[in-house]
């Protein structure tokens, strides 16, 4: 399948996509299919000031949790309070269902990131 | 994954069936098959499979093969007196721990069926194989690779069963709970199973159990992985070898008080001394998480009488919360609230009893 080529990557399966002044991210189908029928979505701290890398959230699947990361430095502004009760949207949709929105220090560091080609290339 | 890994009679069935594939024990099995929440939720309304033939089917033979399984095994096969009655226990080894959990079945006082799980299969037969030469006893421990096992379990898995092999429905129709009846030589149909709901385990040929699996996945069995049998398990309030107890725990730290018969003075079962002399209680018992979450093996557990830990936990899909089961200090009861260390945070939980869930419906706590 196909990655959609509106949005950047990241090496830990995160998707970055522009809104606005702002980035919603969430994981990728790659991602998602791994996990298997997620059941948790949540941590997210609207307002926390992240370093890139730094723990933003969590996905939980049946089988095990997950660490989902700030792709880059900023500060936390949404979280998709949908995905509280429907979890597995991210499993039907991984593409639509953003679990977070960050406003980057810096928006020129979201050019930094992975490409839908090199996504590929580093998950192939 | 390894090249060492071994596999079942249906592992070609599994991979045909586009199953995502699990190391388990040193086995390749099938982890789920697609949506394992949706399998758990056929086993609770309809019917599922499970292939569990990397369990050991091990025969036990002999004049002295009764007095071998009352010292091998902490409950008493002596209970065990009508033909096919099955009995759920554990071997223990000298401190008392347990060595595995397995199930007997009685066939002739000098003719018997252990079941033990597959990652410990090997230790099994070597301990059986050193406790019936140390003690004398002769007997025949032969295990059966020959036999392959699958689990047809929930509300409809009898009537699937019967539909498909009409012949063994005179002999399975009048068995009670753990029980079972021997169809001929090679194949065993006993009402046990893993998942709380009612069922049939079957044993027979690993040269039939294709023709069997594509039988009832033709009768509209959805084929489960183990995804599914662990939330299944937990709601049911079954332990799991390995991580709800081991050789170093006894069966009192793991809610398998019940599994241990103390009752003749006689029975010098291997493990009875330790369990008389150096007890070591605990409160074994399920959590309920009362926020949102997912509780895990291994999360630490902060009652009012001290520390305990989960020993597993996950979320429920009948529930829709996470339950798991702790190891807790003994005098901690259903009805207390503790809190749970879930990723560096204390969530409240209740504690209470198992199961969870029988028979396709939550089961009340107060």
């Amino acid at each position: 399948m196909s990655l959609p080529t509106d949005r950047k990557y990241t090496a830990s399966h995160e998707w970055v996509k522009a809104d606005g002044d702002v980035f919603a991210v969430g994981i990728t189908d790659n991602a998602q299919d791994q996990l298997g029928d997620l059941v948790f979505v949540g941590d997210v701290n609207v307002g926390a000031k992240l370093k890139a890398g730094d723990t933003a959230g969590v996905v939980e699947s049946v089988k095990a949790a997950s660490d989902i990361y700030a792709p880059v430095s900023g500060e936390i502004v949404a979280f998709n309070d949908e995905l509280e009760g429907t979890p597995n949207l991210i499993n039907e949709s991984a593409y639509t269902a953003w679990i977070f929105k960050i406003k980057p220090d810096n928006p020129a560091d979201v050019d930094g990131l992975l490409d839908a080609a090199g996504y590929e290339a580093a998950n192939g | 994954m390894s090249a060492t890994l071994q596999r079942t009679p249906l592992f070609d069935e599994h991979v045909a069936a586009g199953a995502r594939l699990v190391d388990f024990g040193g086995w390749e099995m099938p982890l789920s098959y697609g949506s394992q929440i949706e399998e758990h939720h056929a086993v609770r309304q309809a019917a599922g499979m499970f292939d569990v033939s990397h369990m050991l089917n091990v025969d036990v033979a002999g004049p002295r093969a009764h007095d071998f399984l009352r010292r091998l095994v902490a409950n008493d096969v002596a209970r065990l007196t009508v033909p096919g009655k099955a009995l759920y226990s554990c071997m223990l080894n000298p401190q008392g721990g347990v060595i595995d959990d397995l199930i007997v079945y009685f066939f002739a006082p000098d003719r018997w069926r252990v079941v033990v799980n597959a990652a410990t299969a090997d230790k099994d037969i070597a301990w059986m194989r050193r406790v019936a030469a140390s003690d004398g006893f002769d007997v025949a421990i032969t295990p059966r690779r020959d036999l392959a096992m699958v689990a047809v379990q929930g509300p409809e898995a009898r009537a699937k069963v019967w539909a498909v092999r009409p012949a063994w429905r005179a002999a399975s129709e009048p068995l009670g709970p753990f029980s079972a009846a021997q169809i001929d030589a090679g194949t065993l149909v006993a009402r046990t199973g893993y998942t709380g709901e009612d069922g049939f385990e079957i044993v027979l040929p690993a040269t039939d159990v294709a023709a069997l699996w594509r039988d009832l996945a033709a009768q509209g069995v959805r084929p489960c992985g183990l995804g599914a049998r662990d939330t299944l398990r937990l709601e049911a309030g079954m332990n799991l070898y390995g991580q709800d107890m081991d050789e170093l725990t006894q069966p009192d730290q793991a809610g398998l008080s019940w599994t241990v018969s103390l009752k003749d003075p006689q029975r010098r079962f291997i493990g009875r001394d330790a369990l008389e002399q150096h007890a070591t209680p605990a409160a074994f018992l399920g959590l309920k998480l009362q926020e949102r979450g997912v509780m895990r093996a291994h999360m630490a557990v902060r009652t009012a009488l001290g520390d305990g830990e989960l020993t597993s936990g996950t979320m429920s899909p009948t529930l829709g919360v996470s339950v798991g089961f702790a190891r807790l200090p003994a005098g901690v009861k259903p009805g207390d609230a503790v809190q749970v260390d879930i990723r560096g945070k204390w969530v409240p939980a209740q504690v209470c009893k198992l199961p969870f869930v029988r028979n396709g419906k939550a089961v009340e706590h107060s």
